[in-house]
Protein backbone atom coordinates (compact mmCIF):
# COMPACT_ATOMS: atom_id res chain seq x y z
CA UNK A 1 0.00 0.00 0.00
CA UNK A 2 1.08 3.24 -0.65
CA UNK A 3 1.45 5.38 2.47
CA UNK A 4 3.30 8.58 2.14
CA UNK A 5 2.64 10.19 5.43
CA UNK A 6 5.01 10.57 8.21
CA UNK A 7 4.64 11.08 11.70
CA UNK A 8 8.47 12.39 12.10
CA UNK A 9 9.64 15.55 10.26
CA UNK A 10 13.07 15.42 11.17
CA UNK A 11 13.25 11.82 9.71
CA UNK A 12 11.75 12.88 6.88
CA UNK A 13 13.82 16.04 6.61
CA UNK A 14 16.96 14.12 7.39
CA UNK A 15 17.75 13.41 4.06
CA UNK A 16 18.57 16.58 3.47
CA UNK A 17 22.34 17.27 3.29
CA UNK A 18 24.51 20.35 4.35
CA UNK A 19 25.45 21.87 0.93
CA UNK A 20 21.72 20.40 -1.04
CA UNK A 21 19.78 22.89 -3.02
CA UNK A 22 16.38 23.12 -2.07
CA UNK A 23 13.26 24.81 -3.92
CA UNK A 24 10.62 26.08 -1.22
CA UNK A 25 7.12 27.12 -2.29
CA UNK A 26 5.40 30.19 -0.73
CA UNK A 27 5.17 33.90 -1.40
CA UNK A 28 6.13 35.54 2.09
CA UNK A 29 4.79 33.73 4.39
CA UNK A 30 1.79 32.71 2.55
CA UNK A 31 1.85 29.01 1.64
CA UNK A 32 5.65 28.60 3.20
CA UNK A 33 6.81 25.49 4.30
CA UNK A 34 8.05 26.36 7.54
CA UNK A 35 8.09 22.97 9.88
CA UNK A 36 10.07 21.69 6.94
CA UNK A 37 12.33 24.35 7.15
CA UNK A 38 12.65 24.88 10.95
CA UNK A 39 13.58 20.88 10.72
CA UNK A 40 16.66 21.97 8.32
CA UNK A 41 17.80 24.00 11.22
CA UNK A 42 17.11 21.53 13.91
CA UNK A 43 19.25 19.35 12.56
CA UNK A 44 22.16 21.95 11.79
CA UNK A 45 22.28 21.95 7.83
CA UNK A 46 24.23 24.23 6.27
CA UNK A 47 26.23 25.49 3.05
CA UNK A 48 22.16 25.67 1.27
CA UNK A 49 21.24 26.77 -1.88
CA UNK A 50 17.64 27.68 -2.16
CA UNK A 51 15.73 28.64 -4.64
CA UNK A 52 12.55 31.27 -3.36
CA UNK A 53 10.83 33.97 -3.98
CA UNK A 54 11.25 36.05 -1.05
CA UNK A 55 13.45 35.66 2.11
CA UNK A 56 10.82 36.97 4.06
CA UNK A 57 9.91 40.01 6.49
CA UNK A 58 11.51 38.35 9.77
CA UNK A 59 13.66 35.45 10.93
CA UNK A 60 11.04 32.57 10.56
CA UNK A 61 10.91 30.95 7.58
CA UNK A 62 14.29 31.30 5.12
CA UNK A 63 14.97 33.87 7.17
CA UNK A 64 15.69 31.74 9.55
CA UNK A 65 18.20 29.79 7.59
CA UNK A 66 19.42 33.59 7.11
CA UNK A 67 19.50 34.36 10.49
CA UNK A 68 21.58 31.14 11.14
CA UNK A 69 24.03 31.57 8.76
CA UNK A 70 22.95 28.21 6.62
CA UNK A 71 22.48 29.78 3.08
CA UNK A 72 25.23 29.67 0.54
CA UNK A 73 23.33 30.70 -2.24
CA UNK A 74 19.52 32.53 -2.56
CA UNK A 75 17.99 32.32 -5.95
CA UNK A 76 15.32 34.66 -5.36
CA UNK A 77 12.93 37.71 -7.18
CA UNK A 78 12.28 39.92 -4.26
CA UNK A 79 14.34 38.90 -0.89
CA UNK A 80 12.85 41.89 1.51
CA UNK A 81 14.78 41.05 4.41
CA UNK A 82 17.42 43.69 5.35
CA UNK A 83 19.48 41.48 7.28
CA UNK A 84 19.66 39.19 4.19
CA UNK A 85 20.90 42.66 2.29
CA UNK A 86 23.51 42.92 5.03
CA UNK A 87 24.74 39.36 4.59
CA UNK A 88 24.83 39.57 0.98
CA UNK A 89 26.42 43.02 0.88
CA UNK A 90 29.34 41.65 3.39
CA UNK A 91 30.29 38.39 1.01
CA UNK A 92 28.59 35.52 3.05
CA UNK A 93 25.93 34.45 1.33
CA UNK A 94 25.36 34.78 -2.62
CA UNK A 95 22.44 36.08 -4.67
CA UNK A 96 20.90 35.08 -8.30
CA UNK A 97 18.09 38.07 -8.52
CA UNK A 98 15.97 36.69 -11.41
CA UNK A 99 12.42 38.05 -12.57
CA UNK A 100 9.71 36.38 -10.36
CA UNK A 101 8.11 35.07 -13.51
CA UNK A 102 11.33 33.66 -14.85
CA UNK A 103 11.85 31.34 -11.19
CA UNK A 104 8.61 30.22 -11.39
CA UNK A 105 8.76 28.98 -15.06
CA UNK A 106 12.48 27.25 -14.33
CA UNK A 107 11.03 25.55 -11.52
CA UNK A 108 8.54 24.25 -13.66
CA UNK A 109 10.36 23.69 -16.56
CA UNK A 110 13.18 21.82 -14.43
CA UNK A 111 10.41 19.43 -13.42
CA UNK A 112 8.50 18.66 -16.72
CA UNK A 113 12.04 18.04 -18.52
CA UNK A 114 12.97 21.03 -20.03
CA UNK A 115 16.83 21.80 -19.93
CA UNK A 116 15.95 25.74 -20.69
CA UNK A 117 13.42 28.11 -22.41
CA UNK A 118 13.92 31.55 -24.07
CA UNK A 119 11.82 34.51 -22.34
CA UNK A 120 11.69 37.73 -23.10
CA UNK A 121 11.66 38.75 -18.96
CA UNK A 122 15.17 40.46 -18.59
CA UNK A 123 16.20 41.09 -22.34
CA UNK A 124 18.52 43.87 -22.23
CA UNK A 125 19.09 44.66 -18.38
CA UNK A 126 21.52 44.20 -15.55
CA UNK A 127 19.58 40.67 -14.97
CA UNK A 128 20.96 39.28 -18.16
CA UNK A 129 23.75 41.02 -19.59
CA UNK A 130 26.56 39.67 -16.98
CA UNK A 131 26.34 42.85 -13.87
CA UNK A 132 24.60 42.16 -11.74
CA UNK A 133 26.63 40.83 -8.64
CA UNK A 134 26.27 37.16 -7.36
CA UNK A 135 29.14 37.66 -4.40
CA UNK A 136 30.73 40.59 -3.05
CA UNK A 137 34.13 40.05 -1.99
CA UNK A 138 34.25 40.09 2.49
CA UNK A 139 37.06 43.39 1.92
CA UNK A 140 34.91 45.03 -0.30
CA UNK A 141 33.95 45.14 -4.34
CA UNK A 142 32.43 42.38 -6.47
CA UNK A 143 34.04 38.97 -6.00
CA UNK A 144 32.20 37.52 -8.49
CA UNK A 145 29.22 38.45 -11.18
CA UNK A 146 25.91 36.33 -12.31
CA UNK A 147 27.59 34.87 -16.08
CA UNK A 148 26.07 36.94 -18.89
CA UNK A 149 22.91 34.95 -20.14
CA UNK A 150 22.63 33.77 -24.23
CA UNK A 151 20.79 35.44 -26.02
CA UNK A 152 18.65 34.94 -29.37
CA UNK A 153 16.39 37.51 -31.70
CA UNK A 154 13.41 35.57 -32.80
CA UNK A 155 11.03 37.13 -35.22
CA UNK A 156 12.90 40.65 -34.27
CA UNK A 157 12.71 40.64 -30.53
CA UNK A 158 15.65 39.50 -28.28
CA UNK A 159 15.45 36.87 -25.50
CA UNK A 160 16.91 35.84 -23.11
CA UNK A 161 17.77 31.57 -22.44
CA UNK A 162 17.10 30.84 -18.71
CA UNK A 163 17.63 27.30 -17.37
CA UNK A 164 15.16 24.22 -15.82
CA UNK A 165 15.63 24.40 -12.03
CA UNK A 166 16.30 20.80 -10.85
CA UNK A 167 16.48 21.00 -6.92
CA UNK A 168 17.65 18.31 -4.99
CA UNK A 169 14.83 18.67 -3.04
CA UNK A 170 11.31 20.51 -3.12
CA UNK A 171 9.84 22.11 0.31
CA UNK A 172 5.93 22.45 -0.11
CA UNK A 173 3.20 23.28 1.94
CA UNK A 174 -0.18 22.32 0.82
CA UNK A 175 -3.79 22.20 2.39
CA UNK A 176 -5.12 18.70 1.93
CA UNK A 177 -3.24 15.54 1.41
CA UNK A 178 -4.32 12.12 0.54
CA UNK A 179 -1.54 9.00 1.48
CA UNK A 180 -0.79 8.74 -1.77
CA UNK A 181 0.53 12.38 -1.77
CA UNK A 182 -1.91 13.69 -3.77
CA UNK A 183 -1.85 17.74 -2.97
CA UNK A 184 -4.59 20.15 -2.98
CA UNK A 185 -3.47 24.11 -2.20
CA UNK A 186 -5.72 27.01 -0.57
CA UNK A 187 -6.36 30.36 -2.11
CA UNK A 188 -3.17 31.90 -3.18
CA UNK A 189 -1.03 29.79 -0.31
CA UNK A 190 -0.91 28.11 -4.03
CA UNK A 191 2.15 30.42 -5.69
CA UNK A 192 4.85 28.38 -6.01
CA UNK A 193 4.35 25.42 -4.34
CA UNK A 194 3.66 23.43 -7.58
CA UNK A 195 6.82 24.26 -8.82
CA UNK A 196 8.79 23.98 -5.91
CA UNK A 197 6.75 20.56 -5.61
CA UNK A 198 7.64 19.68 -9.45
CA UNK A 199 11.67 20.72 -9.41
CA UNK A 200 12.79 18.61 -6.52
CA UNK A 201 14.07 15.48 -7.31
CA UNK A 202 12.74 14.42 -3.76
CA UNK A 203 10.04 16.60 -2.84
CA UNK A 204 8.43 16.52 0.74
CA UNK A 205 4.89 18.57 1.56
CA UNK A 206 4.03 19.92 5.19
CA UNK A 207 0.09 19.36 4.96
CA UNK A 208 -2.50 21.33 7.21
CA UNK A 209 -5.15 18.14 6.86
CA UNK A 210 -4.78 14.54 6.01
CA UNK A 211 -7.82 13.27 4.17
CA UNK A 212 -9.11 10.00 3.12
CA UNK A 213 -7.85 8.65 -0.41
CA UNK A 214 -11.55 9.10 -1.79
CA UNK A 215 -11.98 13.02 -0.72
CA UNK A 216 -9.85 14.78 -2.96
CA UNK A 217 -11.97 14.47 -6.20
CA UNK A 218 -9.73 13.96 -9.16
CA UNK A 219 -10.73 16.97 -10.54
CA UNK A 220 -9.61 18.88 -7.93
CA UNK A 221 -5.98 17.75 -6.98
CA UNK A 222 -3.28 20.75 -7.40
CA UNK A 223 0.00 18.06 -7.73
CA UNK A 224 -0.84 14.96 -7.77
CA UNK A 225 1.08 12.42 -6.04
CA UNK A 226 3.45 11.24 -8.49
CA UNK A 227 5.55 14.91 -7.92
CA UNK A 228 5.42 14.20 -4.02
CA UNK A 229 7.73 11.18 -1.91
CA UNK A 230 6.75 11.98 1.42
CA UNK A 231 4.12 14.31 3.72
CA UNK A 232 4.12 15.74 7.21
CA UNK A 233 2.25 17.64 9.16
CA UNK A 234 2.82 21.26 9.15
CA UNK A 235 2.74 23.55 12.69
CA UNK A 236 1.46 26.57 11.11
CA UNK A 237 -2.01 27.74 12.36
CA UNK A 238 -4.58 26.30 9.96
CA UNK A 239 -7.55 28.22 8.58
CA UNK A 240 -9.99 28.68 11.11
CA UNK A 241 -12.69 27.79 8.53
CA UNK A 242 -12.33 25.88 5.23
CA UNK A 243 -13.90 28.13 2.67
CA UNK A 244 -13.71 31.66 3.97
CA UNK A 245 -13.37 32.28 0.49
CA UNK A 246 -16.72 32.48 -0.39
CA UNK A 247 -17.54 34.36 2.72
CA UNK A 248 -15.42 36.91 1.00
CA UNK A 249 -16.47 36.51 -2.39
CA UNK A 250 -20.35 37.11 -0.79
CA UNK A 251 -19.28 40.12 1.10
CA UNK A 252 -17.83 41.58 -2.25
CA UNK A 253 -21.00 40.81 -4.08
CA UNK B 1 22.14 68.14 -19.15
CA UNK B 2 19.32 67.67 -16.65
CA UNK B 3 21.19 69.11 -13.67
CA UNK B 4 21.98 72.55 -16.06
CA UNK B 5 18.00 72.82 -16.39
CA UNK B 6 17.06 76.05 -14.34
CA UNK B 7 14.67 75.43 -11.94
CA UNK B 8 11.57 76.44 -12.89
CA UNK B 9 8.93 78.09 -11.09
CA UNK B 10 6.84 76.23 -9.01
CA UNK B 11 3.56 74.46 -10.80
CA UNK B 12 0.73 72.78 -9.52
CA UNK B 13 -0.99 69.85 -11.59
CA UNK B 14 -2.95 67.02 -9.90
CA UNK B 15 -2.60 65.48 -6.56
CA UNK B 16 -1.09 61.64 -6.49
CA UNK B 17 -4.83 60.76 -6.55
CA UNK B 18 -5.62 63.37 -9.16
CA UNK B 19 -3.32 61.00 -11.22
CA UNK B 20 -4.90 57.62 -10.42
CA UNK B 21 -8.11 59.63 -10.71
CA UNK B 22 -7.11 60.79 -14.28
CA UNK B 23 -5.30 57.38 -15.27
CA UNK B 24 -8.49 55.52 -14.17
CA UNK B 25 -10.96 57.49 -16.57
CA UNK B 26 -8.77 55.70 -19.40
CA UNK B 27 -9.37 52.12 -18.08
CA UNK B 28 -11.90 50.59 -20.55
CA UNK B 29 -15.06 48.02 -19.25
CA UNK B 30 -13.62 44.61 -19.48
CA UNK B 31 -9.91 45.26 -19.07
CA UNK B 32 -7.65 42.57 -16.92
CA UNK B 33 -5.36 44.92 -15.04
CA UNK B 34 -2.34 44.44 -12.85
CA UNK B 35 -1.57 47.34 -10.40
CA UNK B 36 2.16 47.66 -9.01
CA UNK B 37 2.91 49.64 -5.60
CA UNK B 38 2.70 53.37 -4.99
CA UNK B 39 0.12 55.52 -6.96
CA UNK B 40 -1.45 52.12 -9.22
CA UNK B 41 -2.37 51.22 -6.04
CA UNK B 42 -4.97 54.70 -5.79
CA UNK B 43 -6.59 53.70 -9.43
CA UNK B 44 -9.70 51.29 -8.34
CA UNK B 45 -11.36 53.90 -5.50
CA UNK B 46 -11.52 56.10 -9.05
CA UNK B 47 -12.92 53.22 -11.04
CA UNK B 48 -17.08 54.22 -12.43
CA UNK B 49 -19.43 51.88 -11.68
CA UNK B 50 -20.00 51.38 -15.02
CA UNK B 51 -16.79 49.81 -15.52
CA UNK B 52 -15.63 46.27 -14.83
CA UNK B 53 -11.87 46.18 -14.70
CA UNK B 54 -10.54 42.83 -13.12
CA UNK B 55 -7.15 43.26 -10.88
CA UNK B 56 -4.83 40.66 -11.41
CA UNK B 57 -1.90 39.92 -8.65
CA UNK B 58 1.15 37.95 -9.74
CA UNK B 59 0.92 35.78 -7.16
CA UNK B 60 -1.98 33.84 -8.63
CA UNK B 61 -4.96 36.56 -7.96
CA UNK B 62 -7.20 37.33 -11.14
CA UNK B 63 -10.44 39.44 -9.53
CA UNK B 64 -9.31 41.20 -6.70
CA UNK B 65 -11.86 42.60 -4.48
CA UNK B 66 -10.10 44.91 -2.04
CA UNK B 67 -8.31 44.93 1.16
CA UNK B 68 -9.54 42.37 3.65
CA UNK B 69 -11.02 43.73 7.05
CA UNK B 70 -8.59 42.61 10.08
CA UNK B 71 -11.48 40.09 11.06
CA UNK B 72 -11.62 38.59 7.89
CA UNK B 73 -8.36 38.38 6.94
CA UNK B 74 -7.12 35.15 5.80
CA UNK B 75 -3.05 34.60 5.49
CA UNK B 76 -3.90 32.02 2.75
CA UNK B 77 -5.22 34.89 0.63
CA UNK B 78 -3.26 38.04 -0.14
CA UNK B 79 -2.08 40.21 -2.87
CA UNK B 80 1.32 40.71 -4.44
CA UNK B 81 2.45 43.25 -1.75
CA UNK B 82 1.39 40.57 0.98
CA UNK B 83 -1.49 42.54 2.43
CA UNK B 84 -5.01 40.70 3.28
CA UNK B 85 -7.28 40.85 0.34
CA UNK B 86 -11.11 39.84 -0.46
CA UNK B 87 -12.37 38.26 -3.61
CA UNK B 88 -15.05 39.28 -6.18
CA UNK B 89 -17.48 37.29 -7.55
CA UNK B 90 -15.65 34.77 -10.38
CA UNK B 91 -12.81 35.44 -9.37
CA UNK B 92 -9.90 33.08 -9.99
CA UNK B 93 -6.59 31.21 -8.24
CA UNK B 94 -3.62 30.23 -10.20
CA UNK B 95 -0.51 29.44 -9.58
CA UNK B 96 2.84 31.77 -9.77
CA UNK B 97 4.14 29.68 -13.20
CA UNK B 98 0.46 30.22 -14.81
CA UNK B 99 0.09 33.35 -13.22
CA UNK B 100 3.20 34.53 -15.34
CA UNK B 101 1.29 33.26 -18.46
CA UNK B 102 -1.05 35.23 -18.04
CA UNK B 103 1.40 38.21 -17.36
CA UNK B 104 4.15 37.33 -20.08
CA UNK B 105 1.68 35.70 -22.67
CA UNK B 106 0.26 39.38 -23.11
CA UNK B 107 -3.50 38.23 -21.49
CA UNK B 108 -3.36 41.08 -19.59
CA UNK B 109 -4.87 44.22 -21.21
CA UNK B 110 -2.61 46.96 -19.08
CA UNK B 111 0.08 46.76 -16.74
CA UNK B 112 0.39 50.33 -14.37
CA UNK B 113 3.18 51.15 -12.71
CA UNK B 114 5.35 53.26 -10.94
CA UNK B 115 8.72 54.42 -12.17
CA UNK B 116 11.98 56.44 -11.64
CA UNK B 117 12.47 57.12 -14.96
CA UNK B 118 11.01 56.78 -18.51
CA UNK B 119 13.47 57.42 -21.41
CA UNK B 120 11.94 59.22 -24.70
CA UNK B 121 11.64 55.82 -26.44
CA UNK B 122 10.03 54.14 -23.86
CA UNK B 123 12.34 52.74 -21.92
CA UNK B 124 11.64 52.12 -18.38
CA UNK B 125 13.88 52.31 -15.16
CA UNK B 126 11.59 51.06 -11.64
CA UNK B 127 13.42 48.18 -10.02
CA UNK B 128 16.80 48.90 -8.59
CA UNK B 129 18.76 52.28 -7.31
CA UNK B 130 21.89 51.17 -7.55
CA UNK B 131 23.81 51.20 -3.92
CA UNK B 132 20.08 50.00 -2.87
CA UNK B 133 18.52 46.78 -2.22
CA UNK B 134 17.81 44.71 -5.23
CA UNK B 135 14.82 43.26 -6.04
CA UNK B 136 12.95 43.07 -8.96
CA UNK B 137 9.83 40.78 -8.27
CA UNK B 138 7.51 40.56 -11.57
CA UNK B 139 8.63 43.89 -12.61
CA UNK B 140 10.54 42.58 -15.80
CA UNK B 141 7.37 40.14 -16.44
CA UNK B 142 4.94 42.91 -16.38
CA UNK B 143 6.65 44.62 -19.12
CA UNK B 144 7.99 42.34 -21.07
CA UNK B 145 4.84 40.42 -21.95
CA UNK B 146 1.44 43.25 -21.55
CA UNK B 147 0.44 45.28 -24.55
CA UNK B 148 0.09 48.42 -22.77
CA UNK B 149 2.57 49.29 -19.77
CA UNK B 150 1.31 52.84 -18.35
CA UNK B 151 3.53 54.61 -15.53
CA UNK B 152 2.07 56.68 -13.26
CA UNK B 153 4.36 58.94 -11.56
CA UNK B 154 5.47 62.14 -10.37
CA UNK B 155 6.92 64.24 -13.10
CA UNK B 156 10.08 65.30 -11.49
CA UNK B 157 12.04 63.66 -8.87
CA UNK B 158 11.95 65.03 -4.97
CA UNK B 159 15.04 67.02 -6.54
CA UNK B 160 12.98 68.76 -8.86
CA UNK B 161 14.99 66.87 -11.64
CA UNK B 162 12.81 65.11 -15.14
CA UNK B 163 11.90 61.70 -14.81
CA UNK B 164 11.18 61.73 -17.98
CA UNK B 165 14.91 61.88 -19.46
CA UNK B 166 16.36 61.27 -23.08
CA UNK B 167 18.08 57.87 -21.81
CA UNK B 168 17.72 56.18 -18.52
CA UNK B 169 20.88 56.70 -16.00
CA UNK B 170 19.60 54.21 -13.96
CA UNK B 171 18.96 50.00 -14.72
CA UNK B 172 16.53 49.18 -17.24
CA UNK B 173 13.32 46.97 -16.50
CA UNK B 174 12.88 47.09 -20.33
CA UNK B 175 13.88 48.72 -23.54
CA UNK B 176 10.96 50.16 -25.42
CA UNK B 177 8.15 48.97 -23.70
CA UNK B 178 6.24 51.89 -22.11
CA UNK B 179 3.01 53.00 -24.10
CA UNK B 180 2.06 55.98 -21.71
CA UNK B 181 2.99 58.75 -19.10
CA UNK B 182 0.30 59.77 -16.67
CA UNK B 183 1.74 62.23 -14.35
CA UNK B 184 1.09 65.75 -12.10
CA UNK B 185 1.65 67.68 -15.24
CA UNK B 186 0.61 65.48 -18.07
CA UNK B 187 -0.42 62.65 -20.42
CA UNK B 188 1.67 61.27 -22.71
CA UNK B 189 1.39 58.70 -25.17
CA UNK B 190 5.08 56.61 -26.73
CA UNK B 191 4.04 56.10 -30.46
CA UNK B 192 6.18 54.13 -32.71
CA UNK B 193 9.25 54.63 -30.22
CA UNK B 194 8.50 58.34 -29.73
CA UNK B 195 7.30 60.48 -27.08
CA UNK B 196 3.92 62.75 -27.40
CA UNK B 197 2.57 64.65 -25.03
CA UNK B 198 -1.08 64.46 -25.76
CA UNK B 199 -2.49 66.31 -22.56
CA UNK B 200 -1.46 69.26 -20.03
CA UNK B 201 -3.28 68.61 -16.46
CA UNK B 202 -5.26 71.56 -15.90
CA UNK B 203 -3.56 74.78 -14.71
CA UNK B 204 -0.31 73.65 -16.56
CA UNK B 205 0.78 74.94 -20.06
CA UNK B 206 2.53 73.23 -22.42
CA UNK B 207 5.72 75.43 -21.21
CA UNK B 208 5.82 74.20 -18.21
CA UNK B 209 5.56 70.80 -18.61
CA UNK B 210 8.94 71.52 -21.31
CA UNK B 211 10.54 73.13 -18.54
CA UNK B 212 10.29 69.75 -16.46
CA UNK B 213 10.82 67.39 -18.82
CA UNK B 214 14.25 66.03 -19.95
CA UNK B 215 13.33 64.46 -23.33
CA UNK B 216 12.71 65.42 -26.84
CA UNK B 217 8.78 65.22 -27.75
CA UNK B 218 6.68 66.32 -29.52
CA UNK B 219 2.98 67.76 -29.22
CA UNK B 220 -0.08 66.20 -30.08
CA UNK B 221 -2.56 68.50 -27.96
CA UNK B 222 -5.69 68.39 -28.57
CA UNK B 223 -8.12 71.40 -29.27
Amino acid sequence: MIDKFRSDVLSVVDAVPSGASIAVGGFGSSGRPDALIDALCELDRRDLHVYVNNVGHDFTGVGRLLHEGRLRRVTASFPILQEFYDEYFAGRVELELIPQGTLAERMRAGGAGIPAFFTPSGAGTMLSDGSFTLRYSPEGGVAEHVPAKETRMINGREYVLEEGIVADFGFVKAHKADRKGNLRFRLSARNFNPMAGMSGRTTFAEIEQLVDVDELHPDDVHLPGVFVDDLVMSTGKAPATDEPAAAATRKAS
Amino acid sequence: MTDTIPAPAPVTGRTREGIAERLAQDLQDGYVVNLGVGIPLLVPRFLPADKEVVLHAENGVLGIGGDADPHEADPDLTDAGKQPITLIPGAAITDSALSFAIIRGGHLDATILGALQVSASGDLANWYVPGKNPAVGGAMDLVAGTPQVWVAMEHVDRKGRPKIVAECTMPLTGKGVVTRVYTDLAVFHVVDGQLRLVECAPGVTPEDVRARTGAPYTEHLAG
